[in-house]
């Protein structure tokens, strides 16, 4: 096989990989800011889900339990979030920025107790398994290491967000609860005369930008890498908000940022890993540089929702 | 008559809501530590202990603290013009960076070099803020995403500068150290000589203070509180930076520049975080080393404003209370065996509850029935 | 108007009374509307109107009082229970999704699905349609709400109260916002829907259009109920007289005008609003020193834009404005306001004119901060900032007399006259008044005249935007007539009416 076919396999299998944490999370940044919420708090719940992730596979030895559990774990901060900003009207950024301190402080503190006093957990047993591998390798279909092999013999949660770009999309833009969802992000107003309950629409969003944060967690504590450390994740949430803005609050939109920020990781890696003597740095840089760059671009900045940030108050009731 | 103003001040004002969203604070963080199984009288008196108990102590929070209420500060300051300057971590990075390479490389007498290094780096985090407020004022960017993006590109710059071959000490991923002339340590020097380590020895309290690496940040930190304060309420900018971030409509119909003003506003907020980077560079660290993630000190800035009410005093308050806790946090893993990190979830609780004046409210009138 | 049945109530409310704190915004009001009837509920800005139709829609609860609908006794929560007994409102502000089209508008909250939640786009569109045509109500199902105009907009709200089968209509100042043409359809679409056994609420504070839609009248005066009157056996003056509690004063007492040099001249003015649209569309119009001009028209004929651009708030496309024969246009609001001495009362004085959160003394300085009076090098100079305010707080009436009070707390007139002392204190040569008595009650709208009247007679320009007629008609020297962007007719005020103007504003011609 030709070594660039193959190395531009690993640059996007890598990529794949690294950008599979940051879409899930998107999507729920998508998610609860097409109801109006801003969550600033990703992060933190992301945060909480990679610790939640690798601790419950550690101790039940099931990764899918894990991933089960970080995804609820995220919720959880999804529902304080909701509460303090659905029902308190609270400030949105404030009370994403105290999520991101309860998150991640939390996360540490339980993980200290659990973990002998450190702020990391153990290698799990089982990550998240690659459901496709029995395909590959001696005398199977495909080869090892090859070029299909890199890009398509990935961890489940890959194919898990591919999937749930799509299911997002749908729901928002093809079901009653999307259209729901949308109308209250651009108009709670008018969603609450129409007898739509605004409170109830927002709750659900936010905690499903949680759920979908937590499963960004996991999918990088018990995917990407296999154990929680305190560093593992570090401005991934704050990331995937950008990609979500980045992509126009639409889920495909979100998904091509996504993939932009993990093809610069993949490509960092990928000549690190060839000794080539490219600024690694500069490298690392340019996607960041490149979003700006692109956010100036954008001509009519009118695709957030109308409602983004501002507090309902349905007044008497 | 000055008693019951006194009184309102503190239960109806910004004052008493953070005051009891701190209360509460704390309460979450004794809860928490209760479910943990740990008693939270004695965790609390372990931190307690770890701030006051020796002067070296107090002297260790006071400099953990300097960097925190000037990040405050700058976070404060873009609030008070309505806007949220998340880049305070980026200006941070990119103002220690110009210290370091203008400590090391520039050779001045102190008198000159100390001032040039403050101003090189403070001009740095003015054009890393003012970035992010001219691509606002411009393009409409809100200043959140394209300061979370600046944040990054300055880290990665940081890094970049360490691989120059000059700048970088090879292999170990640090910078040389700038020069004495550019440090601001108290009697740095003088500490090492005989005199002084025989001097250290000898007094208890001042000996036990020099210990620390005592130095002048928390001047700077004072000073630019006081300017702060200054600055928005008794000068015309302030005035105009102030009607800006109440009401940009309003301002832009009297015949105020709003896109000049929020330019400079991000500008001098960047001028704070950078200035705050400058002097932990040139009193604590004296270089800089390759950051595999962000060490946090714009986000810690971000909780000192918003518990500090976005106030010049209240940031130094809030920048000392965090700093302790910090400080005397690290503490209660040894003293108790209870996590470190319940300081972050009794700061994250405050910030939490300072966001819901509403609730506290409803608290308030709860309790008076 | 010959559809009502009167022996079904639809709507009966009684003893309604609904109370924000101490602040009592209905008082003991009773309400019937008999179906096929159009019922007007009559009032000034505040009186209750709004208030007591929320109630009934379900909006706010009532403090007390009880509703029933079609005979039977109900309490309305919320919407969703005025929605399932039959009743509709159209809020004075649409409440429509921008980016959503007509159809998904209409269905919201009531969306046809395949099941499992799927939207079944199709059968809604068709639905749609088929109300649209039943009642005349002719609307692209497709189309943008954002691409509408506001008459289509109308339509709009009205299909979704029809579409989740309402038989009683609220309308909000349904006619505030319509041109003339528009209002015509508006009338020729009520009458389809009382024939077709709907009821009809108006709230409304226009006595013409309540002799043209309504049967009935109720007027509402602070809060409590008036009197019910029979819309044909009474005339225009009688309701005004019961809306305001007292003999309506209509003209203005001013002296002769004495018009001097050209202050304001604007010359083939085109502006574009934030959509892109050409609001303004080859403007011309002068002004004189010691003269009112009132400048007539509907909402959204490009007013707003002309003054925003007068202001320096809004770049002119092309075109020019001069003051006192020097070119302004396009400069910063500072420079207008201070090199070319305009004052300008804004349209909105919560977004614009004023920063709640500055106390009394900080927003009189609002254009001034940086002159000597006020500053000295960098430094802000609070006690002549104190001492100012004190004057303008004496001499201008405003109430409470303290200057740290934040803007916020005082009352909507209050805070009208803090503005009008900071804009003619500030000496102008030429001021700008827009929507200047907007929500403001009898004594303030008095007061607000006034001050524009002594504006004049010291020899001073006023450029007066307003919609409300009478307003312009009272107050100005002469009337300029704005349609589509446009000056289409200018009048002296001695020999304007309110037919000459009406024809004008709705596009037609003086010209007989």
């Amino acid at each position: 096989m030709e070594p660039i076919i193959q190395d531009l396999g690993f640059i996007i299998g890598t990529t794949l990989m690294y950008s599979t944490p940051l879409i899930f999370t998107s999507l729920g940044g998508v998610i609860t800011e097409r109801s109006g919420v801003i969550n600033i708090g990703l992060e933190g719940m992301m945060y909480f889900g990679a610790f939640a992730g690798a601790a419950v596979a550690y101790f039940s030895q099931d990764p899918w339990l894990g991933l089960l559990c970080a995804a609820l774990g995220g919720a959880f901060w999804g529902l304080i979030h909701a509460i303090a900003c659905v029902s308190f009207s609270a400030e949105q950024i404030v009370s994403g920025i105290a999520i991101n301190f309860l998150g991640a402080g939390s996360a540490l503190f339980i993980s200290r107790l659990l973990f002998d006093g450190a702020t990391q957990t153990l290698t799990v047993a089982r990550k998240i398994p690659q459901p496709l591998d029995f395909l590959f390798g001696e005398g199977k279909m495909f080869a090892s290491s090859g070029f299909t092999d890199l890009v398509f013999n990935r961890f489940a949660t890959v194919y898990l967000a591919f999937f749930l770009v799509f299911v997002v999309w749908f729901v928002l833009y093809k079901t009653q609860l999307g259209m729901r969802v949308r109308a209250v992000g651009e108009n709670p107003e008018a969603a609450n005369t129409l007898g739509i309950n605004v409170t109830r629409i927002r709750y659900g969003a936010v905690i499903m930008s949680g759920f979908f944060a937590g499963l960004g967690g996991a999918a990088m504590s018990i995917a990407v890498v296999s154990r929680f450390s305190n560093t593992l994740i570090s401005g991934h949430g704050f990331i995937a908000l950008a990609a979500m803005i980045f992509g126009k609050w639409k889920p495909q939109g979100a998904l091509v940022a996504c993939l932009l920020f993990g093809a610069a990781k993949g490509l960092e890696i990928f000549l690190g890993s060839k000794g080539v003597p490219v600024a690694g740095d500069i490298l690392a840089m340019l996607p960041y540089v490149l979003t700006i760059i692109i956010l100036i671009g954008f001509v009519g900045k009118t695709t957030a929702p109308a409602a983004i940030g501002k507090i309902f108050d349905k007044g008497d009731h | 008559m000055t008693g019951t103003k006194l009184k309102e001040l503190f239960l109806k004002g910004p004052f008493g809501l953070t005051l009891i969203s701190i209360l509460l604070g704390f309460l979450v963080g004794a809860i928490v530590l209760l479910i943990a199984g740990f008693n939270p009288a004695e965790a609390y008196w372990a931190i307690l202990r770890g701030i006051f108990a020796k002067p070296k102590y107090v002297s260790y929070v006071i400099i953990y603290s300097t960097p925190l209420i000037i990040t405050g500060l700058s976070v404060a300051f873009a609030l008070r013009t309505g806007l949220f300057n998340i880049g305070a971590e980026g200006q941070f990075i990119v103002g220690a960076m110009a210290a370091a390479i203008a400590g090391y490389f520039i050779q001045l007498p102190m008198l000159l070099h100390v001032p040039l290094c403050l101003f090189l780096a403070m001009s740095a985090g003015a054009v890393w803020g003012g970035l992010a407020g001219h691509i606002k004022a411009r393009f409409g960017v809100h200043e959140v995403i394209s300061t979370i993006m600046l944040n990054w590109i300055a880290l990665y710059l940081s890094n970049w500068s360490l691989t120059l071959q000059s700048f970088g000490k090879q292999g170990t991923g640090k910078s040389h150290m700038i020069q004495e002339t550019a440090r601001i340590d108290l009697f740095g020097q003088w500490k090492i000589t005989e005199a002084g380590i025989e001097f250290i020895r000898s007094h208890k309290v001042l000996g036990d203070i020099l210990k620390s690496p005592v130095n002048l940040g928390i001047i700077f930190a004072l000073l630019f509180a006081f300017l702060m304060w200054y600055i928005l309420n008794k000068t015309t900018l302030g005035y105009e930076l102030r009607a800006v971030g109440f009401n940009p409509d309003a301002a832009e119909y009297g015949g105020i520049n709003v896109k000049k003003s929020i330019i400079t506003s991000m500008s001098i907020a960047g001028s704070l975080a950078g200035a705050a980077g400058a002097l932990q560079v040139m009193g604590v660290g004296h270089k800089i080393a390759k950051l595999a993630i962000m060490e946090g000190y714009g986000f810690d800035g971000i909780a000192v404003a918003l518990i500090g009410n976005n106030t010049g005093p209240g940031s130094v308050f809030a920048g000392f209370l965090f700093g302790g806790l910090k400080y005397g946090g690290a503490k209660i893993q040894d003293a108790v065996g209870a996590p470190t990190e319940v300081i972050n979830i009794v700061v994250g609780t405050i910030i939490l509850f300072v966001a819901m004046p509403k609730l506290i409210q409803m608290l308030l009138k709860f309790r008076k029935g | 108007m010959t559809a009502i049945d009167f022996s079904h109530r639809a709507v009966e409310m009684s003893g309604i009374t609904k109370k924000f704190g101490d602040f009592v915004a209905n008082e003991n009001i009773n309400l019937t509307v008999h179906r096929g009837e159009v019922h007007a509920l009559l009032g000034e800005n505040g009186a209750g109107k709004t208030t007591l139709m929320n109630i009934l829609y379900g909006l706010l609860k009532p403090s007390s009082g009880n509703i029933k609908i079609n005979g039977k006794t109900l309490t309305i929560s919320d919407p969703n229970i005025a929605i399932r007994n039959g009743i509709g409102m159209v809020h004075q502000h649409f409440m429509l999704v921008e980016p959503f089209s007509v159809t998904e508008n209409i269905i919201l909250g009531n969306e046809s699905t395949r099941g499992f939640g799927i939207l079944d786009a199709g059968k809604g569109e068709k639905e749609v349609k088929r109300i649209s045509e039943q009642y005349g109500l002719t609307v692209d199902p497709k189309a943008l709400i954002q691409d509408l105009s506001v008459g289509s907009q109308q339509r709009v709200e009205i299909l979704k109260t029809l579409y989740r089968g309402a038989q009683i209509l609220i309308l909000d100042e349904p006619t505030a916002v319509l041109t003339p043409q528009e209002i015509k359809e508006l009338v020729a679409i009520i009458t389809n829907l009382t024939e077709a056994g709907k009821s009809i609420i108006i709230i409304t504070h226009k006595l013409n259009e309540i002799k043209q839609m309504a049967d009935f009248c109720t007027i509402i005066r602070r809060g409590r109920h008036i009197d019910t009157v029979d819309v044909s056996e009474v005339t225009e003056e009688d309701l005004a007289a019961k809306m305001v509690g007292r003999e309506v004063s209509f003209r203005v007492a001013k002296e002769k005008r004495n018009p001097g040099e050209k202050i304001l001249d604007i010359k083939e003015l085109c502006v574009e609003d934030s959509r892109g649209i050409m609001v303004v569309n080859g403007l011309n119009l002068q002004l004189r020193k010691g003269e009112i001009l009132g400048i007539a028209g509907i909402d959204g004929n490009g007013q707003t834009q002309l003054i925003e651009t007068l202001t320096g708030l809004r770049k002119a496309k092309s075109g020019r404005i001069e003051v006192l024969g020097k070119d302004i246009t396009n400069l910063p609001p500072g420079k207008i306001i201070n090199n070319h001495k305009v004052g300008h009362i804004p349209e909105d004085r919560q977004k614009r004119g004023l920063v709640f959160e500055f106390n009394i003394a900080e927003n009189l300085i609002l254009e001034t901060y940086f002159k000597p009076a006020f500053s000295e090098g960098f430094s802000l100079l609070h006690k002549n900032i104190y001492k100012n305010a004190d004057t303008l707080i004496e001499k201008f009436d405003i109430r409470p007399r303290d200057a740290t009070l934040q803007a916020k707390s005082l009352s909507g007139g209050n805070q009208q006259k803090m503005i009008i002392a900071r804009e003619v204190s500030n000496e102008p040569e030429l001021l700008i008044a827009a929507q200047p008595t907007r929500g403001l009650d009898v004594g303030a709208i008095e007061y607000v005249h006034q001050a524009l009247v002594a504006q004049r007679n010291e020899g001073k320009g006023v450029l007066l935007v307003s919609f409300e007629l009478d307003e312009i008609m009272n107050v100005s020297d002469r009337i300029a007539v704005i349609f589509e962007g446009k000056i289409v007719g200018i009048l002296d005020a001695d020999d304007a009416d309110e037919k000459k103007i009406g024809l004008l504003m709705a596009g037609g011609t003086a010209k007989e």
